[in-house]
This record gives C-alpha cells, structure tokens and sequence, in this order.
C-alpha cells in the first residue's frame, strides 16, 4: 500500500515538474546546435514545406523563430549568472564558431636600438621592489647622505635627521646642536629650569692631573728633552713605511687611469685629463713634499727590503 | 594607407593610438562595416540599406553617394575605401534590369576581398512599414538559422558564416539577462532565405527560465540567392589562422576520460614494501618461542577447566 502510494506520489510530482516546464518545452526532432559565444542557434530540422504553403507565411515562420528562440533563451539560461551593480549579467563562454581574422596575426616587431644594446650588454630588465618601511630609517639617514655628497655639503649626525622613534640620547644631542647653532654658539640662550648643562661636547683631550705620580712626571720630562736634543728626527718606521707604499699605489693607478683614459678616448678630452692630471699631481706633490719632509731624507735606510 | 613604420611617423600621442587601434592586434576590435550604393539604385534598395545601417549602427558607415564600380569585377575601390574606413565588411546595393534589387554581402581579410555574395531582394517591408516599438541601438542580437540547407549546401554555409560575421556585434564575455531583446532569425526554404527581425518578450513561466513571445519588428526581407564569390580554400585557412597566444595554454599530466573524469599523474619516490604502513591486526603479529608454548599450556589448561 505505502509503495504504491509513492509511486503515485512521484507520478504526481514528475507531472506538475512537467506542467510548469510546459510553457517552456519546445518539441523537435533534432535538437539545435548552440554557440552561446555569439548567442547563434542553428535548426537542422526539416521544414514541412506543405505546412508553409498551408499556413499564412509570417505566422509560419513566426511561430518556427518562436519555438527556436525559447530554446536558445533555454540554453541560455543555463549558464552561471551573476550580479553586477544591481543587474544579473550571465557570463558567456568563448565563441565556438571559427570566424575569418579581419587582419593578419601581428609580426612581432624588431627590437629596438636600446633593445638590442641592452642584448649586447647583457642588460636585464630590474623591476624595482617596493620600498618597504624602514623602523631604522636607514633609507632616510642614507637619502639624506647622498644628497650632501651630490651638493658636497657635511651631514649632520645621528639625531638631527628626524627618524620614526628617537632615544633620550638622539634628541638630547639634536637640542644641544640647535642650541648652539647661533651667532654667539648658544651662549646667550635659556635654558629650561630643569634641564642640565650638556658637558658632553668638544673635542675630548684628557689631561693627566696636576699633582700625583711624581716619577711619571718626571720620567715623561726627561723624555721630552730627550726628543729636542736629538738631531734625530722621531719617525715612525711602520707609519712612514705605510705611508710611502700608499702614496706609490696612488701614482700607479692614477698613471693606469691616465693610460686608459687616453686608449679609450679618442683624445677630444686631453686637457680635461691633463689639468686634472696636473692638479692630482700638483696637490699629491704638495702633501708628499710636507709629509714626506723628514722621511725622505731617511729613504735608503727606511727602505731596505724594497731594494 | 598610412602606415606607423612607413609613409607617415605619428608626430602625437593620439595620432599614434589611433594607429594602434589600426594596427593587426592579437584580440580584434569589432568588424566594421560600409554601407554603399552602385550606380543605379531603387528606392527599395535604398531604404533596404538605411534599415541595415540602423541595425548595424555604431559600427558601421552608411555613404551617401553612389559608387559606379562593379564589386564582382573590380574590387579595388572597395579595397580603398576599407582601408580609409578600417571596416572589413561591406554591403553595396545597386539596380538594373538584369539584377534588380541586387544586394552584396561581403567581407575582407587583409584589405583584400575574402567573401561575397549577391542576394536579390523579391519581397521586402522596411523598418517605418512595422509600426512597433523598436529595440535601443547597438543590443547584441541573437542569431538563427533554420533549415537544412544551411548544413548541407557551400554556398549557404558560407552564407551562414557570413551573416554571422555580419550581425553578431562586439564580442562580449557576459551579456544582461533582461538586454536580450533582438532575434534575427534566417530561414532557408525553397533556395530562398527568409530574414525576419524580431523583439523577444520575456513573460513569466513557472521556473527560471521565462517563456519567449515575440513581435515582429524591424527589416523582413525574402532573399534569392545569386552569385557568389568564395575565398580559396587556403585563403581562407589563412584568414582564420589564430594567433599562438590565444591559444589555451595546455596543463602538461592531466587528461580526461570520455566520462569527463579528470586524470592526473602523481610521481612518488620508490617505496619499501617491507616497511610500508599498514593497519595493526594483532592477531597476526609474530610471537616469540616459550610464549607461544606457555600460550598454549594455558589454553589447554582453560580446555581443561572448561571440561570440568
């Protein structure tokens, strides 16, 4: 009893599923080939040509485009919809009919100049990251150093450039270089009531005491004398030893620079090298003729090894 | 024609993106096309060519003044005036005695004539004739082709390629469910083709999907096929050779089966069976000498128990 009652149940509900579909079931014997792409339907079925003739001919063929619209829409109606600024748009798959191209395939087009160096080169394209923030502000600290060498002008130190979070320290020193960044190097400003005279500045020189070690004093005296009486220039073997090679190193590469230099060009810019030559050599010249003032005289003794 | 890298250098931004937008590009821009009268022209063919302009309307050029060129002899006006105007479809409608009410459909590739074909106009009611409510300018129309001829015959199948071409608009990858209003609907019956225009009512039924009604509106024409000028076979081949980036890139280690089921390829490093994890059955496990023996002492003891 229950069984057949299920059975009719499902008899019952396949018919009121086709009752509704009916105003939208179409029937045909061949079914129509869709290319939703282009919203085309194409009906292979034949046409009753007794039927046209019959039948007024534009309610023949409306009622033919009729029923293949509705299966179209069907078809249609089928594909994933979605809501686009309060409209239901349904989203099309590609075309499926192969159309003819209006023009030809594009040629890819021949490298230009720069692209063909940058071949040459090696050059690859870099993209650039995008900067991330920095806590440290070391970009900050570094920008700003880079524009003080491109103007050659001094940096300030640590502290003065603002950066994200300052220490007590940072922003003790930042005061204290504004404070004395006036006319009268700060002697004349206020000061606020508690805060604390910065004893920090100025080159540090420590001076030994006035009285205490005796002996020292004594021996650092005679020591002193020693020196003036001496004929004996004091030298610093190791430093004037290091100096000279450091010097030598700078004249060859500045004389291979030069060579270079004149092989690459094609010799437009000799006066531009020769006065930068000259004015290296001149100001080389200069500090090796002061620096070199006492050691030079000592140049077969400091040297031996090299010789 | 100017040409970016030939006659003329563009000296201006705009100048150089309206030759861009010229130029053979790997997704096409939508085909244009160009309206024009032959030598002599009936008012039904004039009227003809206003109503197809009106369907066509943004993209195409409706020229007013008549042409006194033969397309089927000498394309090479039609090849100029495509090249000034960038369409690669034209419609040109003239009048004799021999032909009268003569319409040629037609389309380029490169400049040069790929397709036509000469429809005669016999019986036709312009779009002021149907007084109804027409649909806005430029809706994508949805295109159908009845008959067994389109499938069977060259020259209809060309035909059915061409006014797909022709009518189908931009190429768009979603449409508004409620903009679909435009049914061009194309029958081939008898070796004529029957071309009705119509408006697609959307009426409620019970379930999603709407019932359609429609009502006649814009151009009805009966066309009788004339002659025809195909492309060659391998010009043809040649105008619809794709670009290799369109093409869908392929996923290497996967196929499908006829059922649909996707398949794919696993590689793994090779495995020790001995050592392979397997469910714990304790029944099974290996027991050591003395243990078995005490194991059954004590069974046969229980036997024993048991008997008593």
């Amino acid at each position: 009893m229950a069984a057949c009652s299920i059975e009719d149940l499902l008899a019952k509900a396949e018919q009121d599923e086709a009752e509704k579909l009916k105003s939208i079931t179409v029937q045909k014997e061949l079914d129509l080939e869709f290319d939703i792409g282009n919203l085309v339907a194409y009906d292979k079925n034949r046409i009753d040509i007794r039927q046209f003739r019959e039948q007024k001919k534009e309610d023949f063929l409306r009622s033919l485009a009729r029923d293949n619209t509705q299966l179209l829409v069907n078809e249609i109606w089928k594909h994933p919809t979605e809501r686009v600024e309060e409209v239901i748009v349904v989203k099309l798959p590609e075309p499926t009919t192969p159309l003819p191209r209006e023009k030809p395939p594009p040629k890819p087009r021949p490298p230009t100049k720069w692209e063909e160096f940058a071949k040459l080169k090696g050059i690859q394209k870099k993209k650039k990251t995008n900067l991330v923030w920095d806590d440290v502000a070391k970009n900050e600290l570094h920008r700003l150093r880079n524009i003080a060498r491109a103007q050659k002008i001094k940096v300030p130190g640590v502290g003065l450039t603002p950066t994200a979070q300052q220490s007590k320290t940072d922003l003790a020193r930042a005061v204290n270089v504004a404070k004395s960044s006036t006319a009268s190097a700060g002697k004349f400003q206020d000061r606020l009531p508690k805060e604390k005279a910065p004893r920090n500045t100025g080159k540090k020189r420590k001076f030994q005491p006035v009285i205490g070690n005796f002996s020292n004093e004594k021996q650092r005296q005679l020591d002193l004398l020693k020196v003036l009486d001496s004929k004996k220039p004091r030298l610093d073997v190791n430093k004037a030893v290091n100096k000279q090679m450091r010097e030598d190193d700078r004249e060859e590469s500045a004389a291979k620079f030069k060579k270079g230099g004149k092989k690459g060009r094609k010799g437009g810019n000799f006066s531009g090298k020769g006065k930068g030559g000259g004015g290296k050599g001149k100001g080389k010249g200069r500090a090796g003729g002061k620096g070199q003032g006492p050691p030079s005289g000592k140049k077969g003794a400091g040297k031996p090894g090299k010789r | 024609m100017k040409q970016k890298e030939g006659v003329i250098k563009p000296k201006t931004k705009r100048a150089k993106r309206f030759l861009d937008n010229r130029a053979p590009k790997l997704t096409e821009n939508v085909k244009n096309a160009m309206i024009m009268k032959g030598g002599n022209t009936s008012m039904t063919v004039t009227q003809a060519l206003k109503d197809i302009y009106a369907l066509k309307k943004p993209s195409a050029v409706l020229y007013k003044k008549k042409n006194i060129t033969r397309p089927f002899e000498d394309s090479s006006s039609l090849e100029f005036f495509s090249k000034k105007t960038d369409s690669s479809l034209f419609l040109f409608g003239s009048h004799n005695k021999k032909r009268p009410n003569n319409l040629i459909f037609g389309r380029l590739f490169d400049f040069h004539v790929l397709d036509m074909i000469e429809l005669g106009i016999e019986k036709y009611n312009s779009l002021s004739a149907i007084k109804n409510s027409k649909c806005p300018e430029g809706t994508k129309p949805m295109l159908v082709f009845a008959g067994e001829a389109f499938d069977h015959d060259d020259d209809h199948k060309r035909l059915k390629s061409l006014l797909t071409d022709f009518f189908r608009g931009p190429v768009v990858p979603s449409v508004r469910l409620a903009g679909l209003e435009h049914v061009l609907h194309f029958t081939a019956l008898e070796g004529k083709i029957y071309m009705r225009s119509y408006r697609s009512l959307l009426k409620k039924s019970g379930c999603r999907t709407p019932r359609i009604e429609l009502e006649e509106i814009g151009p009805s024409f009966d066309f009788v096929l004339r002659r025809t000028h195909l492309a060659s076979d391998d010009l043809y081949k040649t105008a619809h050779r794709q670009p290799k980036a369109l093409k869908p890139k392929k996923k290497k280690n996967i196929s499908h089966d006829t059922f649909g089921t996707k398949f794919g390829r696993l590689h793994m490093q090779k495995q020790d069976l001995a050592k392979l994890q397997t469910r714990k059955m304790k029944g099974l496990r290996k027991r050591r000498g003395p243990a078995a023996a005490a194991e059954g002492e004590t069974s046969s003891k229980t036997a024993k128990v048991e008997v008593e």
